[in-house]
């Protein structure tokens, strides 16, 4: 059946942006940095464990700009999956799956992850 | 695995302008994918002026206009005019809806953009090969199944109750849009159900003279069929007959999970 001529119709090419895929994607972004992160999280114990002064080292890297930076992304990615996390649950347990409802949700996970990566950020500094 | 390119054969490269004659500046200009068979070229976006004082309210009209009068090579499905039958599903300035029940009116000023449904096998211009889908539809067995005898003078009875369990399941007309809008199709599609068999498949789970629940669960259970869902909800998001396939599919979960709770 299938003919290996045909062309692929465009998807991502055409396809609107919309909320809620933009959502989920940035859901597997944010995952994808959090275990990257938590890597980076183990290898500093590893060091704190070992040689200090490469602990050291790490931590003037995550105080100097670029560090701060990758840090408040990191708490950002946090705050979102956290919070996206929790939305996933209602749907797992069947609740909120009216589109009104998954408009209102997206846009409270946004505004809640927001909020809480600069309580974060700047009670902790 | 998900492909974020097009294959080289699919890139859509410019193709001809078509300036209308008439109309006194009432004009929409129609950008329409197209791709023949019939030569070794890439597909192309065509793009047609039309007189919208001479022309139906629809996209569909518009269409049927632009093949009429101005190039008839233009290729698409349609039959009904009035969403049911979902032959014309494509995707219009960016969402997977049915060109008979989309007003031109909204677009104001802007050009249309068509294309077929996304991340499909074009067979040409605005027809994708539904075979594959036609196929998984098939797969989950759309039919009532049973083996008690009913009562020779008598059909089979529903509780109002259980029939209103079917009102916004049975609405689907198969057409296939929300199916082609959801990214995880797209990536997936060989082995996941995707939206539009799913809520299928839960139209016939949620039905109180199926006997089949358990079987059908059992066939559901697979890392693919159902689990490629992440709650995405582009499906209910372009539905043309406002159904909710991502609750549909959510339901089909929780009987998975309940069975096996018991």
């Amino acid at each position: 059946m299938s003919n290996s001529q045909r062309p692929l119709s465009p998807h991502l090419q055409v396809y609107k942006p919309q909320l809620t895929s933009t959502l989920s994607i940035m859901h597997r972004i944010t995952g994808l940095f959090l275990s990257l992160g938590l890597l980076i999280f183990v290898i500093w114990l590893f060091q704190l464990a070992s040689d200090h002064t490469k602990a050291d080292a790490m931590l003037t890297f995550f105080k100097s700009g670029v560090g701060q930076v990758v840090f408040f992304i990191w708490i950002f990615a946090f705050a979102y999956h956290l919070c996206n996390g929790i939305r996933h649950l209602f749907w797992d347990v069947g609740k909120g799956y009216s589109i009104p409802v998954v408009y209102r949700s997206g846009y409270l996970v946004l505004i809640s992850a927001i909020v809480l990566t600069l309580l974060v950020y700047f009670l902790s500094r | 695995m998900a492909e974020l390119r097009l294959p080289k054969n699919s890139r859509v490269q410019k193709g001809k302008h078509h300036k209308t004659t008439g109309g006194n500046g009432n004009v929409a200009t129609f950008k329409v994918y197209r791709w023949s068979p019939d030569d070794d070229e890439n597909p192309r976006t065509d793009t047609y002026e039309v007189d919208l004082d001479n022309c139906g309210p629809m996209v569909l009209d518009a269409l049927i206009k632009i093949k009429d009068e101005i190039d008839s090579t233009v290729t698409f499905r349609r039959s009904c005019r009035e969403g049911i039958c979902g032959s014309c599903a494509m995707n219009i300035n960016g969402t997977n809806t049915l060109a008979c029940t989309t007003s031109i009116k909204q677009f104001k000023g802007k050009e249309i953009a068509i294309y077929p449904l996304p991340h499909m096998e074009v067979i040409k211009d605005l027809v994708p090969d539904l075979t594959h889908f036609y196929a998984q539809y098939a797969s989950i067995k759309p039919w009532m199944q049973t083996d008690s005898v009913p009562l020779p003078d008598k059909e089979r009875l529903q509780s109002i109750e259980d029939r209103e369990k079917l009102d916004g399941l049975y609405e689907c007309i198969l057409c296939a849009c929300c199916q082609t809008s959801c990214p995880s199709y797209w990536w997936n599609g060989d082995r996941y159900l995707g939206p539009a068999v799913l809520l299928q498949s839960y139209r016939w789970l949620a039905d109180s003279r199926d006997e089949y629940t358990g079987e059908r669960l059992e066939d559901l259970e697979d890392p693919f069929k159902v689990y490629r869902c992440h709650t995405i909800m582009n499906c209910a998001n372009t539905c043309p007959k406002g159904l909710n396939p991502g609750k549909a599919i959510g339901e089909i979960k929780k009987m998975i999970a309940q069975r096996h709770a018991l």
